[in-house]
This record gives C-alpha cells, structure tokens and sequence, in this order.
C-alpha cells in the first residue's frame, strides 16, 4: 500500500500564557492509504493533538507533514481550509451537527463549498445519507435524532465530498455500546468497502478492535511501533 | 443564494428572540418612513419653491393687508417680469371641520405665476371669464365629491358680503393638479377671482394679501426684493419681500423646526437600535462559536464565515427595514385619510426610500462587524475544545 500520510518529526508546542507546553516530541509514523489506524493513549498523550495535525486543523511547531504527496504544514490557513474541504472528513465525539438545519441540510454543508448545483447537492446528500442507514430521517433536526443517528448524520457528512481521509476524534465516546458497535462497523465498511482511510482518537480498547492498526501515544510520543488488530 | 438557507437557519436559531429584535427594527424603520413623510409633508413648501419667485407680505405682519395698486409699481421695479397677488378667504364648507385654505386671486396672473399646476386648457379660460368662477384641488374635490359645474357654497370667517352674510357661493369651472408630489401636496385649495370676491365683500375693497413676483435672474432676488421694500418705505404699508422659498421655511418653523425634531427622534431611535441588535447579534454568535468553527472545519476559509456573519446582520436589517418601511407605506391612506386633507398628503419618497436603505447598510454594518471580526479570528482547535 502507498503511505498517504506521512509525519517525520512533527513538534506542537502550545504557548499557555508565559507557559510553553511542548504536547508533541518529534512524531513519525506513516499512515497507508486505505488503512484504518486508532490512536490511543491516556488523556493528555497527544493523541487528539497528532489527529488535528493530520486533519490540517492546526499547524505543527516542527517537522513537516505531508498528505498525498502535499506539504500540509506550509500551507497557509486559506489553502488549508481548502484543502481540508476537498480531503477530509471530520467525525466528533459530540457530533457538532448545526441545530438550525435538518440532517439533510448538515449533510449538504461541506457541498456548499463545490460548484454542484443544489439539485446535485441534494442528491448526493441524499445518498450519503442512505448509505448510513438514515435516509428517513433527512427532514428531522439533530434533536429529533438519537446520539447514535447524530452521529451517523455527522459521518454521512463526512463522506459527502468524497475525501480521501476520514479524521474522527473518539467518534464513541458519547455512545452506548449497541450504538458504538453500529457506529464503528459503519465506518470499518467505509474503510474496507469504499476505500476510505480512517484515523480514529479512542481511548476504547474495543473501538480500536474494529482499526487495522494500533499506535499508543503517551506524553507526547509514540510507544513502540504500530500494532496490527 | 446557495447560503440563504445556512443564513435563515442561523438567524432564526432561537426564534423569539429573532422575532422580538426583528420587531424593534420594524417599528423602528416604521417610525422612520412615517417622520420621514411628516417632513417631507412640512419641507413640501420650501421643495416646491421656485426660486425666480418673490414673496412680499406687509412688513410687520403677515396678515396686515396691501393695497392691489403696489401691482402695478412692482411690475415696474427692474427684473420683475409678473407679479400676481392672493388674499386669504379663511373658508369652511358644510361645517366647522372642513376648513381649508381659500385665495382670491386674478386668475390668469396666479396660475401662470405657478405652472406647476395643472389645469385643463378649457378651464383655465373659464375661471379667467366666470366673476364668481372657482377651482379646486383635486385632493380636496374628491374628498368632497365636488364636479366641475357644480355651486361651491362656503363660508368665511374673515370676509362678509355686503349683505352681512358670511355665506358665499362659487362656480366651480375647473379642478388644478399637479404632477410632482411635492407640489400636489399644496392644492389643497381653492382659487376664487377676485374680481367678484373685491366687489361683493363689506370691507377691504382694493386690498390684498400678498404678492407673488417672478423675476428673471434668481441671483438677483435679494437685489430685486430690496428694490421692491424701497419703493414703498415709509409709505403707510411697508412690504418685506424674501424669496419664496425663505417665506416657505420661515413659515413652516411658525411651527416648529420639524427637520430638526423628526433627526433627533430619529437618531435615539435608530441608537437603541444599534445597542439592543447589536448586543442581540454579539450574544447570538457566542452561542455558535462551536457552530461557526464546525463550518471553518468542513473547509469554510476565515473570509468566508466572516462574510456570513455580516450577512446574517445584513439579512435581519433588510428583512425588519423592508417590513417597517412597507408598514409605513401601507399607514398612509390612513393617515391621510384621518388628517381630514387639512395637512399636505403623507407619502414615502424615493429619496426615503435611498436613506432607508443607507441606514440598513450602516446599521447592519456597525452591528456586523464585531462579531463578523470575531468569528474571522476564531481558532477552530481552540472553539472546539471549549477556550
């Protein structure tokens, strides 16, 4: 498999008022394309640091990364707002849909940003949608879901434009197990099926089953080489 | 077009909240567009000021009367090319409610003294032929349902006939308009000839009210009115002449300095306004600061969440500016309506219009800003995680 992420030395410091807080010491690790990698350590290892790093939501101290042959760390923040649109999808632990809108128009979100006419958009969310099991819920608003369907909404969101890597931060935590379980199968089948790459935060044990791969994280750096599920 | 939704959804997140602010700039712009026309209605005197047109009244008083042979010798004065004169009837017709303004003029010099006003050709020369020959307003004729042809009974308060009587009565020849706004909102009238009113009336046979003078070269209407006051100085009826629209304004602050007024009520309104939107929008986009760093995440640039805030600000102005602007319109019939026709007509303008639609943009703008600012500088690791 080809790497497409790749991180070579990465540092993260954090100024917190006079403080300087170094979270990431000097991060390599090589990502393949369609693999599906967990992150896991303790909190306060870094993890969540290291996943926003990939995800292009912040911009390392040191080291460079380098997603699909692109230097992400040079890019300026416009460039990585585009990028971002065109790359990743974004799941959270607290699925961050916008209350306003109905899962449909969460889902249609990331497309506002593409030249597809609204036909097109509705229809490409529509099929999102299907794909995670909910496209009879399109018209209800996030509070008229459940936490597992939020976040099903949330990941058909992630997928609409077709990214190449799906970014998602303990996308269980807020989850029952039944629930975690659906939620962590859907997207170990968008990974074997559909070829998505998938860099997932848990401190679960049993999410980071459902991974390819294991890496751990503890304050701030790798602990021993990645582990295969 | 394609962010309205994302806009409409994020404005009315929490609707009573939206709906009560949206109220105030309803009511707000309502106020606006109805001061607005309550000026316009007042400064309509002073707008349709011709300024080749002189006014010369008695020097002490408005109402102290001048003898109709100054006519004559202010024809004579350099740079006067016309001079007409109107005395004031003081009218009521039925009864004591329905009062409007009355002038006893020479019909021929009055209406070509003020082209403005329209009049069939056929008419005019009927009222300029007819002794006891009337023409009305068309406001006031079709208030009163009157028709060319038809007798005009009214009274006077101020002039009776020679019988004692204060009841006149007219033919009504013909009925003047105007095409301009400004200007149909001054006739509200109607013009007797003088000719009958001079020879019917007790006293003041050979007096007038006022003149009006038309000269060729306004740059020379303070010379001309100089001119004119020294010609009669010292004469038992001294005359100050002004230009018309100097008389117009001065006379319309005999009431008070609405302009003046209708601003200051205007600016308090428009700065509670600004305080409670803006302080409404700061809160509201608080709220959604893990909203907006969701949108910079799914790649929205900084510009772009910047710009929807603003338009959000922009959206919630148009929408309560549209509304109360066009609940400002739709009260006017009433207002007119209920102002019996004694008062020029109320009516909203194109230039309120235009001012409305400035005040929108900089209202939305200032209340826009900061928060728009704000939501530009937003760190999207930083909103999320709560700091």
């Amino acid at each position: 498999m080809t790497v497409l992420v790749q991180i070579r030395g990465v540092i993260k410091v954090y100024q917190r008022g006079r403080e300087r807080v170094e979270v990431l010491h000097g991060i390599d690790l090589d990502i393949p394309r369609g693999d599906f990698v967990a992150l896991m350590g303790p909190s306060g290892s870094g993890k969540t640091t290291l996943l926003n790093l990939i995800g292009g939501l912040d911009t390392p101290t040191g080291g460079s990364i380098v997603v699909q042959d692109r230097r992400i760390d040079r890019l300026s923040g416009g460039e990585l707002a585009a990028w971002r649109a065109a790359h990743v999808g974004f799941v959270f632990q607290f699925y961050n849909l916008l209350p306003a809108l109905s899962a449909q128009r969460n889902v249609e979100l990331p497309l506002l940003l593409t030249d597809l006419p609204a036909a097109e958009r509705r229809r490409r969310a529509r099929i999102a949608l299907t794909l995670v099991g909910l496209a009879d819920r399109a018209r209800h608003r996030p509070r008229e879901l459940s936490g597992g369907q939020e976040q099903r909404v949330a990941i058909a969101r992630a997928i609409v434009s077709d990214p190449t890597l799906l970014v998602c931060d303990e996308p269980t935590g807020d989850l029952d197990r039944a629930t975690a379980d659906e939620v962590l199968r859907l997207l170990q089948m968008l990974n074997r099926e559909h070829g998505k790459t998938v860099v997932m935060v848990t401190h679960d044990p049993k999410a980071a089953e459902y991974a390819r791969r294991r890496v751990h994280l503890d304050k701030g750096v790798m602990t021993g080489e990645p582990v295969s599920s | 077009m394609r962010y309205l939704p994302l806009l409409w959804a994020g404005l009315f997140r929490k609707k009573t909240r939206t709906i009560l602010t949206l109220l105030s700039i309803v009511v707000a712009f309502a106020l606006f567009g109805l001061l607005q026309a309550v000026e316009v209605a007042f400064e309509s005197g002073a707008d349709a000021a011709d300024a080749k047109r002189l006014l010369t009244t008695a020097r002490y008083s408005i109402i102290e009367p001048l003898p109709m042979a100054y006519q004559r010798r202010i024809e004579q004065v350099p740079g006067v090319v016309g001079v007409a004169y109107a005395d004031w009837f003081g009218a009521k017709y039925q009864n004591e409610s329905n009062a409007f303004p009355v002038f006893a003029v020479d019909p021929t010099r009055y209406l070509d003294m003020y082209p403005e006003f329209t009049i069939a050709r056929e008419q005019r020369d009927a009222f300029a032929k007819t002794r006891t020959g009337a023409v009305a307003g068309k406001r006031l004729a079709d208030r009163f349902g009157w028709r060319v042809g038809q007798k005009l009974p009214i009274s006077s308060e101020i002039h009776p006939k020679t019988d004692g009587s204060l009841n006149w009565e007219f033919d009504l020849v013909g009925i003047i308009d105007a095409d301009d706004p400004a200007v149909r909102g001054n006739t509200d009238m109607v013009l007797i000839n003088v000719a009958y009113f001079d020879e019917a009336r007790q006293s003041g046979r050979g007096k007038t009210g006022w003149y009006i003078v038309r000269i060729d070269d306004s740059t020379q209407a303070r010379a001309i009115s100089a001119s004119i006051d020294t010609l009669f100085m010292n004469s038992p009826d001294e005359t100050k002449t002004q230009p018309e629209k100097e008389f117009a304004i001065g006379f319309a602050k005999q009431i008070g300095d609405i302009g003046a007024l209708v601003t200051r009520i205007l600016l308090a309104v428009f700065f509670t306004i600004l305080i409670l939107t803006g302080n409404t929008m700061a809160q509201s986009i608080r709220e959604r600061i893990p909203e907006l760093a969701i949108l910079k995440t799914l790649g929205f640039s900084d510009g772009k969440v910047t710009a929807l805030v603003l338009a959000e600000a922009i959206l919630l102005l148009i929408l309560g500016g549209a509304i109360g602007m066009g609940a400002a319109v739709a009260a006017m019939p009433a207002l007119n309506g209920s102002t019996g026709g004694r008062f020029p007509p109320l009516f909203v303008g194109p230039e309120t219009w235009l001012l409305a639609a400035a005040i929108v943009a900089v209202v939305a703008l200032v209340i826009g800003l900061p928060p728009a600012l704000r939501a530009n500088r937003l760190k999207i690791v930083d909103a999320l995680s709560g700091h």
